[in-house]
């Protein structure tokens, strides 16, 4: 296991070149350079692995247990399904979270919330996202965890989404739907280009 | 780390996104970095090497000198970069560690110098990593320790007495260190002899002398001059018994005395002398009363307050503690192994001498320590193979705990030679300390005045062409610090030759009334060793009553400084003799120090005409 370890370590990823970078986000060079050199220090090998990952979630969220909720982003940055975070990945999906149009949000938050990418947001799906999320805020949440109120909040969730009552919430219905809710949109104004 | 939050917080941020339709009210406002995300490098200097990093990683530890404001102070306008005069290999740790989040011992560098460095950058040494902290730790140990030894040796040993002590103080300190006088000197050797001499006749008294006239059977020695044994027994006895009563006398706490090894010795050493003494001459008694005569042997331990080897070599013993007593575990356990074994093994035998386990330890301990006397041997072949291997496996076990105690006693060993050359040598480093010291700070002040004053060489009243005395310096310096107040307050001096009271309005030249002022001080002070001259002076109105008394105007040393009132200030100017030879400490105060605070020479207080004392409301 070690040796494995080792060969993860020596294996060095480089991202694709500056220019291209750039032209692929909405980052600028110094936004890129700056990026990059924090990733490069923290992660020399160039790739986060999931370990890395749910520890720098866990530094954020030192109250709860966040290693769910950020197995599930980890999926969400991972586009390419190779258990690695590479830094194209990562400041993609910060390009597009940053300072990607709504739509681009949307979708992602979409992806983020379909597990098993089948194109489709079910109950079960929702129920553990939201059951992560309850778990990374630990004791601190409000109402307090107690056993039906994540049941309660995804019902809510499927009220508000699911607009033909099929049980699912596609990525058309999601969208409309985020896009009447108010209060949503007005959070969303707050993320904008933050850095 | 630091770094790592600062590198993951936009995506910390970025995945916040994701809650953002469960919520159900509005999120709260993130809150704004204004800082400019573009990064400047900084540019720092340190003796000449010019270091360059973001200003955001200095930034990570906010709470060190380099990530802090406190950094501006070093900041050089001109070349545009921080210079610290502080040294670049150390430097480039420090850097490191703000780069790198782990802090390094450089395994070269004294641990002392590295302490000061980090304590200058404002690093705490806790966070060094894992990696060198052990390192970190037994250095600095073994400085602590080695500085804790020599302090103790320097002032335990010919530190001069205390100069109120009494006869009882002085007393324990003959006992303790004989070297101090001539009286404990020879008293320690006429103990030593005693004890010679006690310890030979306890051997003597057991060699068969040549029996008396009519007897055949040879007799002990003992028995034969009984009387002359018996009287010098009593002599040493009355010797020793003389000595630890004195001791416990003498000793600052006797609870503690009377618990230390040595005198528990002592008391054994004289203890069966006396119980002989009471014990009545009854038959089955005496069989007690003979072995107590074996405790006299404790007195050749007396020895060890002659002996210093004697002395570590208890020591050793002592330190080396677990190490010893590791062995002696596996020791007996390995015995009652091979007795149970070698026992069974020989059980069947006739007339086998192996007639029990605890009579196989007697084979088994001489077997392990390869003694092999021969006494008892195993006579079957299974007893035999089991003895080989008792034997070899007394080797290893005895072999391994050694190294240990032997590298103990090395330690030790060169740690008091260490001590004893340093005792020998130390007053004549003291010495060259001294001369060296004086040397140089004679000089630097020296430099000092020439440069301020613009005089290069002084004549003095009596036409000595000389360098500047001592007393000159320190009239430069009264000069100083008197400018100083004075463009403040105004200042009034009287001197007790007679001058009259000189009020010296503000508008006038004030300095040059000093400097005549003080040129009437010089002049009447002798340049020679040993005089003393004191100017008084006095208040005018103001301040309750004019105080005569040195201890009053002392006190007022801590009033406030009024600038422009009407205030005036009564000084006292005691121009010092150089003193004859005392520590590099006696020094005044370099003139930097002076300006606009209150002079205070605290170690004047040890001899008093060495004060430069200037008090000032």
């Amino acid at each position: 296991k070690t040796d494995d370890e080792l060969e993860m370590t020596t294996v060095c990823h480089r991202p694709e070149a500056l220019e291209q970078l750039e032209s692929q986000t909405n980052f600028c060079k110094q936004e890129l350079q700056i990026l990059y050199r924090g990733f490069k220090n923290e992660c020399p090998s160039g790739i986060v692995n999931e370990e890395t990952f749910k520890h720098i979630y866990a530094q954020f969220f030192p109250h709860g247990d966040a290693s769910m909720y950020a197995h599930y982003l980890f999926n969400a940055f991972d586009t390419t399904n190779n258990g690695s975070i590479k830094f194209k990945d990562f400041v993609m999906g910060l390009s597009i979270l940053l300072r990607g149009t709504l739509r681009e949000k949307l979708e992602w938050t979409f992806h983020l919330y379909d597990i098993n990418r089948d194109g489709y947001i079910n109950r079960e799906e929702m129920t553990e996202i939201v059951k992560a999320i309850y778990d990374m805020m630990g004791k601190y949440t409000h109402p307090a965890m107690k056993g039906d109120v994540p049941q309660q909040h995804v019902d809510a969730f499927f009220q508000k989404m699911d607009k033909n009552k099929d049980g699912v919430v596609t990525l058309e219905e999601f969208v409309i739907a985020c896009q009447e809710d108010e209060i949503m949109m007005k959070s969303m104004q707050l993320f904008e280009n933050v850095m | 780390m630091a770094a790592g939050v600062a590198t993951w917080l936009p995506f910390a941020r970025a995945a916040a996104v994701g809650w953002l339709p469960l919520a159900k009210k509005t999120m709260p406002k993130p809150p704004v970095d204004n800082s400019s995300r573009s990064d400047e490098i900084l540019y720092v200097n340190v003796s000449g090497v010019r270091f360059q990093t973001w200003k955001n990683t200095l930034d990570r530890y906010p709470d060190t000198l380099l990530g802090s404001s406190e950094k501006e102070f070093f900041y050089n306008d001109d070349t545009q970069e921080y210079f610290f005069d502080r040294d670049p290999e150390m430097f480039r740790h420090i850097l490191n560690f703000y780069r790198t989040g782990k802090l390094h011992y450089p395994r070269h560098e004294c641990i002392q110098a590295f302490d000061e460095e980090l304590a200058f950058y404002g690093i705490v040494p806790e966070i060094i990593g894992d990696c060198c902290m052990e390192e970190y730790r037994d250095r600095k140990k073994e400085n602590q320790e080695r500085l804790a030894e020599d302090t103790e040796a320097n002032e335990a040993m010919d530190a001069p007495l205390p100069p109120h002590s009494t006869p009882r103080e002085r007393l324990w300190r003959a006992f303790e260190n004989p070297h101090t006088s001539t009286m404990a000197l020879v008293f320690y050797y006429v103990t030593g002899f005693f004890i010679a001499v006690s310890v030979i006749a306890n051997v003597v008294e057991t060699v068969p002398c040549r029996p008396p006239k009519g007897s055949v059977k040879d007799l002990p020695c003992g028995e034969k001059y009984q009387l002359a044994f018996f009287c010098m027994d009593t002599a040493c006895v009355l010797i020793f018994t003389f000595e630890y009563l004195m001791r416990l006398f003498a000793a600052p706490s006797r609870c503690k005395f009377m618990r230390s090894v040595m005198s528990v010795i002592d008391v054994v050493a004289i203890m069966p002398y006396y119980i002989g003494l009471v014990m009545p001459e009854n038959e089955d008694v005496s069989g007690a009363f003979v072995t107590l005569r074996v405790f006299r042997v404790f007195r050749i331990f007396k020895f060890s307050r002659h002996s210093q080897g004697l002395r570590i070599l208890g020591y050793t013993l002592k330190s080396c503690a677990s190490e010893l007593g590791f062995l002696l575990f596996s020791l007996t356990m390995a015995i009652i192994i091979f007795a149970t074994v070698m026992f069974y093994a020989e059980k069947g035998t006739k007339g086998s001498t192996f007639t029990s386990i605890p009579a196989s330890f007697w084979y088994t301990i001489v077997t392990m320590t390869t003694l092999g006397y021969g006494d008892m041997v195993p006579n079957t072949i299974a007893g035999k193979i089991f003895g080989s291997i008792c034997s070899l496996s007394g080797v290893l076990v005895i072999a391994l705990p050694v190294p240990v105690i032997v590298s103990n006693f090395s330690r030790i060993y060169h740690q008091n030679q260490r001590a004893d050359k340093m005792r020998a040598q130390q007053k004549v480093r003291l010495a060259r300390i001294r001369m060296a010291k004086k040397g140089t700070t004679n000089a630097f002040l020296q430099y000092k005045e020439d440069r301020a004053l613009g005089v290069r060489r002084v004549r003095t009243h009596d036409g000595h062409n000389g360098d500047i005395t001592f007393t000159q310096r320190t009239s430069f310096i009264h000069y100083y610090y008197l400018v100083c107040r004075i463009t403040c307050e105004n200042l009034y001096f009287v001197f007790k030759d007679g001058m009259k009271l000189q009020p010296i309005p503000n508008d006038q030249n004030i300095t040059s009334h000093v400097r005549a002022a003080m040129r009437l001080a010089n002049s009447t002070v002798s340049v020679s060793r040993g005089s003393v001259q004191e100017l008084d002076t006095l208040h005018g109105k103001g301040p309750p009553g004019p105080p005569q008394t040195r201890s009053s105007l002392n006190a007022q040393i801590n009033l406030k400084l009024n600038c422009g009132e009407q205030d005036f200030s009564a000084a006292i100017i005691s121009i010092p003799t150089p003193p004859a030879n005392t520590p590099d400490e006696s020094l005044p105060p370099s003139p930097a120090a002076i300006p606009g605070g209150i002079l205070r020479n605290t170690r004047a207080t040890a001899y008093t005409p060495d004060a430069v004392k200037i008090s000032s409301l």
